[in-house]
Formats: structure tokens, C-alpha cells, sequence
């Protein structure tokens, strides 16, 4: 059995931002970067899924410049087995299509019996890239999922499809199949400082991605959003603050 | 061609709100008459309800499935859109959209920006806005060689559309094979009794209170002050608490009068669940936290500190 985990590097901004000279991205400066958080939910349950079953494969794939070998890395420590990496130089910010189309081809030559990927990245929350990706290969996908029974045997899994306002949506889909993770769906391991160590071994694959096609969509400009009039502030002595709340609930709950 | 398609989404027999906001934003765009695609078994009751004002055509699509089926919707918005030719296609950021939105784009190639809270026509061009980097930084996005754009907005962003429209009405049947099929819809769940939804002072916790231990404080502060513990997203997916009392989208949307959100950065997720409130007021280290933004009243303290001083209080 193997299982495909899709995972990306996201980048986070601190308090200060500057754009790059063309103001069509942020300087790289002022990012810092982590593993996605829906991604470490993916690897998990593939983990999970594997050791249940006993055996088999997990490969950990992504689309990014060789800083995203990191997040890669964190999931081998996790205990994924190899990564493979597309050099993502050339795929353009805020185009999740293209992202996908560089994935496929990695993707549709692993053979994979399950690909996993997070909903979505925290640095530009497309929830696009996973069903993007079951398109190209021509697989059934589930997005946004919160729990995974799957029946390797039967080449089939019941998923919980994780709703708004708290309905869950139960689905049967046959695989193999793109099933996107949503957080919560388990609670991601530790990598302990041995297996960190471990995973330097582990090998990460480098390939170029082939034709990418015209983007989906390409950044014009990025801006500081304007903010709204803001809230009325209590001051920052704990004690009056907790004094003007209960006047304010008082009042309003009149 | 041209025109706006907008694709009508519903779950239980019930046209969902996102789908009369997604007329708003269509009617603003203005780019030729507006046609809602309503699919379903039977699509009849929803087309009706998805008849309001700003909609030229409703299509009621008859499908062979029960519930929602990506494949299916994949299938008849992709004849739609090649018989219609739009020029821009109209989703939710939804859940059961991002089953199929991001695949059609893939398929025929479209133009494709999710999470969309702004669009309009610079000249001629399509030009949208979407938000990066949790939201401090926002982005105009164009889509240079596409005709076509299929755009996913943002919940709770557009007024909806109210009221009775004039639209014609026209049926469609499309027949697809799909390879998932619903079987149930289950709650999620958890203290059954608790209905956070119905209270009028909601005090609220997000992942600020750092551990597990915390929560039981802060349960205490909301009885002693008269109100319902709610809770973000974090603590749930911690398996700190049930599914039942989180705030948000995927949790529950409420609009108490009083919100008083203790260690809530304010994830856009949640802010769509909470900011229709009465008065909402944030406490939060961090003077950047996003719940500032749609707060009426707001300290940048330490909560536990505020916490003990209220406890004094009451």
C-alpha cells in the first residue's frame, strides 16, 4: 500500500511587512516559515493509516524552492518514508491550479493508493490544490474530511466530510482517491530527536516540473488591507478593564 | 456570451445563505443577465427559493443523486458552462464547492481565485481580491488569457439578495456517474443539551488560554457572570472541548448580544461566525489579532490577569 502526503512550506508574516519592488509580492525578509498545519495533520493520518494496515508506503511530495525540504523533513521525522520534491521556482504565487498541475505529474507516477493533501495552506487558504490535483488525475476526491475509514481490500473508504455550522456529511468514495484533511482529524505526533535525526538520511528526490500552462490567476499588487474604525479601547490595567466589562455587559444585557 | 453563472448551493432541502450573497455580488459585477444553476434530485422547491431579485434564469438541474456528489456537480456545472458560456462562474467558499470549483478549473482551464472578498471590471479586465499571510497583507488578482473566471467568494461578505425575483425558470437533466455517494448526515457532536446559539452572553476561549487545565477557570468566570462558555476552533480540534459549543463556520453562528472573547486571534473562519453580535468585546496580548478588527471594545492585556480581576467582580 502506499500513500501520497501533497505538503507545502507556508510562510508567515510577523508584525511588519515590505513589498518587493514590483509590489506584486512580500519581501522574503519578512517571512518566516513552517510546515502548513493542515499538512501535519495529512501526514499523520497517513501514518496512521499505514500502521494499521500494517505496512506499506508513505511519500511525502511537494512543490517548492529547496527551503520546502524543511517542512519535508519534519514529515519524514514524523515518519514518512522518502520525499519528493519539484523544484517550484518557477510556480506562481496565489495560482493553486498550477500548483496542482505540478504535483501531477509526480503524483500520477508514484501510483499511489491514497493522496492526502491539508484543506489548505494558512498563507493563501486557496482549499483549491488537492481538488485541483484529483482532476488532473483523473481521481474521485473528498474535500475537507475529519475522519477516514478505509478498506484497502475493497479499494474503498467512508469519510466524514466536515460541514458548516456542525453537520457532518457522511460519504462512502471509491479509491484510489484525493481526500483533502481538515485539523482535528487526530492529533499530529512529535518527532522525536532521534527520528529528526533519522530523517536527514531519508532521501528527497529533485525533479523539474514539466509544462505548466498559463497561471489561473496572477497578483497584480499586494497592499496592507485598510482597517476598519477599530474597537474602543479599555486601557491595559487588568483591574479597570475588568471594570468597564462588567459595566458594558450590565448596560447591553439590560 | 457573457453573463454571471452562479452555482446555488444547499444542504437538506434547505437553499443555503451563501447562495442569495453570491447573487449580490453577481448584480454588483454586472456583466450581463445572471443565471443560478440549482441541482439536486429535485430541484424544483430550491429553484423556486433561489428565485430572488438580480437573477435573470434559474436552472433547475435534476441529477441522479442524493445529497451532494462532486462528481455530479462537476458534471452539470461543466455543461452549463459550455452551453452558457459565462464569463465568470460564482461559487461559495465552501466546503461542498471546494469538492468541485477547483477541479472544473483544472478541467477546462479556467481563470481561478478562492476566498475571493472583492470583484470588479478595471476596463475591461476581471480584477478580484483575496487576502494572504492571515490576512495582513491583500492581493489584486487578474487573470491575463483567461475569458473565462471561476471565482469562489467568501461567506457572509455580500448582503444577500431578499425577496421574490422574476426570473424564467428552465429545467436540465444531466446525467454523470459519480464515485462517492452520501450516506448519512450525523451532528457533530457532543453535550447535546448546549445550545450555544440561543444565549444572549456568550464569553468565549480560544487557544490564548495555552493548556487544557485553563478551561475549567474560565467555565467558572462565564457561570459566575451569567454567561455560555463558546470556544474557537483550536480547542476543539485539541479535543479540548465538543464540537457543540465552537463559534465559527464550522462550528455555530451566533449573534448574542453580548461577545466577549478571551485569547481569540480571530481567524476569518471565525469572525464570519460571530460578528453580526450585539457588542462584541475582545481581550488579547496581541494588538495586531484580527478580533480587534470587528470588536466594539477591545484590551490588549493578558487574559488571565483580566480574568482574576473579574472573578473579584463577581
Amino acid at each position: 500500500m502506499k500513500i501520497v502526503v501533497c505538503v507545502k512550506q507556508v510562510a508567515m508574516l510577523g508584525d511588519e511587512v515590505e513589498f518587493t519592488p514590483d509590489g506584486r509580492g512580500v519581501d522574503p525578509d519578512y517571512l518566516e516559515h513552517a510546515l502548513n498545519e493542515w499538512d501535519s495533520y495529512a501526514t499523520e493520518e497517513a501514518l496512521r493509516i499505514r500502521e494499521a494496515a500494517g505496512g506499506g508506503e508513505v511519500v511525502v511530495v511537494s512543490a517548492g524552492d529547496e527551503d520546502a525540504e524543511d517542512a519535508m523533513r519534519r514529515c519524514l521525522a514524523m515518519g514518512a518514508d522518502r520525499g519528493v520534491r519539484i523544484a517550484g521556482d518557477g510556480i506562481p504565487a496565489g495560482d493553486p491550479i498550477t500548483t496542482a498541475r505540478a504535483l501531477a505529474e509526480v503524483v500520477r507516477g508514484e501510483g499511489a493508493d491514497l493522496v492526502l493533501c491539508g484543506v489548505q495552506s494558512s498563507d493563501a487558504v486557496q482549499g483549491a490544490t488537492g481538488t485541483a490535483l484529483a482532476e488532473l488525475l483523473g481521481l474521485p476526491r473528498v474535500a475537507v474530511v475529519k475522519k477516514i475509514e478505509y478498506d484497502h481490500a475493497a479499494r474503498k473508504a467512508v469519510v466524514h466530510r466536515e460541514l458548516e455550522g456542525g453537520l457532518v456529511d457522511v460519504n462512502e468514495v471509491e479509491t484510489p482517491a484525493v481526500i483533502t484533511i481538515q485539523t482535528g482529524i487526530n492529533e499530529p505526533r512529535y518527532a522525536t530527536l532521534r527520528a529528526i535525526k533519522q530523517a536527514e538520511q531519508k532521501e528527497i528526490e529533485v525533479v523539474e516540473p514539466g509544462q505548466l500552462g498559463p497561471p489561473a490567476a496572477s497578483v497584480r499588487r499586494m497592499f496592507v488591507p485598510p482597517r476598519g474604525e477599530g474597537a474602543e479601547l479599555l486601557g491595559d490595567d487588568a483591574a479597570g478593564v475588568a471594570q468597564r466589562i462588567k459595566q458594558i455587559v450590565e448596560e447591553r444585557l439590560r | 456570451m457573457g453573463g454571471t453563472l452562479v452555482v446555488a448551493e444547499h444542504v437538506r432541502g434547505q437553499l443555503r445563505d451563501v447562495t442569495k450573497e453570491l447573487v449580490t455580488a453577481a448584480a454588483e459585477l454586472g456583466d450581463g443577465p445572471v443565471t443560478i444553476a440549482v441541482i439536486a434530485r429535485d430541484p424544483g422547491p430550491l429553484a423556486a427559493a433561489a428565485n430572488v431579485p438580480g437573477v435573470d434564469e434559474v436552472v433547475a438541474v435534476a441529477v441522479d443523486a442524493d445529497g451532494f456528489s462532486a462528481d455530479t456537480a462537476l458534471a452539470a456545472i461543466e455543461q452549463l458552462v459550455s452551453e452558457r458560456e459565462p464569463s465568470v462562474v460564482l461559487t461559495g467558499f465552501t466546503v461542498d464547492a471546494m469538492g468541485f470549483a477547483p477541479a472544473l478549473a483544472a478541467r477546462i482551464d479556467l481563470g481561478f481565485a478562492s476566498d475571493v472578498v472583492a470583484v470588479r471590471r478595471d476596463g475591461g479586465a476581471l480584477v478580484v481580491e483575496r487576502d494572504f499571510y492571515g490576512a495582513k497583507v491583500r492581493a489584486e488578482l487578474e487573470f491575463p488569457g483567461h475569458d473565462r473566471v471561476l471565482l469562489m467568494l467568501r461567506p457572509t461578505v455580500w448582503a444577500p439578495a431578499e425577496g421574490t425575483g422574476s426570473a424564467t425558470v428552465s429545467q436540465l437533466s444531466v446525467a454523470s456517474e459519480s464515485r462517492s455517494r452520501h450516506l448519512e448526515y450525523v451532528e457533530a457532536g457532543g453535550e447535546g443539551d448546549v445550545d450555544i446559539t440561543k444565549a444572549d452572553f456568550l464569553l468565549s476561549i480560544g487557544r490564548g488560554v495555552g493548556e487544557k487545565d485553563s478551561i475549567t477557570r474560565f467555565e467558572e468566570l462565564a457561570t459566575a457572570m451569567g454567561a455560555t462558555l463558546g470556544v474557537s476552533r483550536p480547542l476543539v480540534d485539541a479535543g479540548w472541548m465538543p464540537a457543540a459549543r465552537q463559534v465559527g463556520q464550522s462550528g455555530k453562528t451566533v449573534k448574542p448580544k453580548v461577545y466577549l472573547a478571551f485569547g481569540i486571534s480571530g481567524a476569518v473562519q471565525h469572525l464570519a461566525g460571530m460578528k453580526t453580535s450585539g457588542t462584541i468585546i475582545a481581550v488579547n496580548t496581541d494588538p495586531e489579532a484580527a478580533i480587534f478588527g470587528v470588536a466594539h471594545y477591545g484590551a490588549v492585556c493578558d487574559i488571565f490577569d483580566v480574568a482574576e480581576e473579574l472573578e473579584k467582580l463577581y
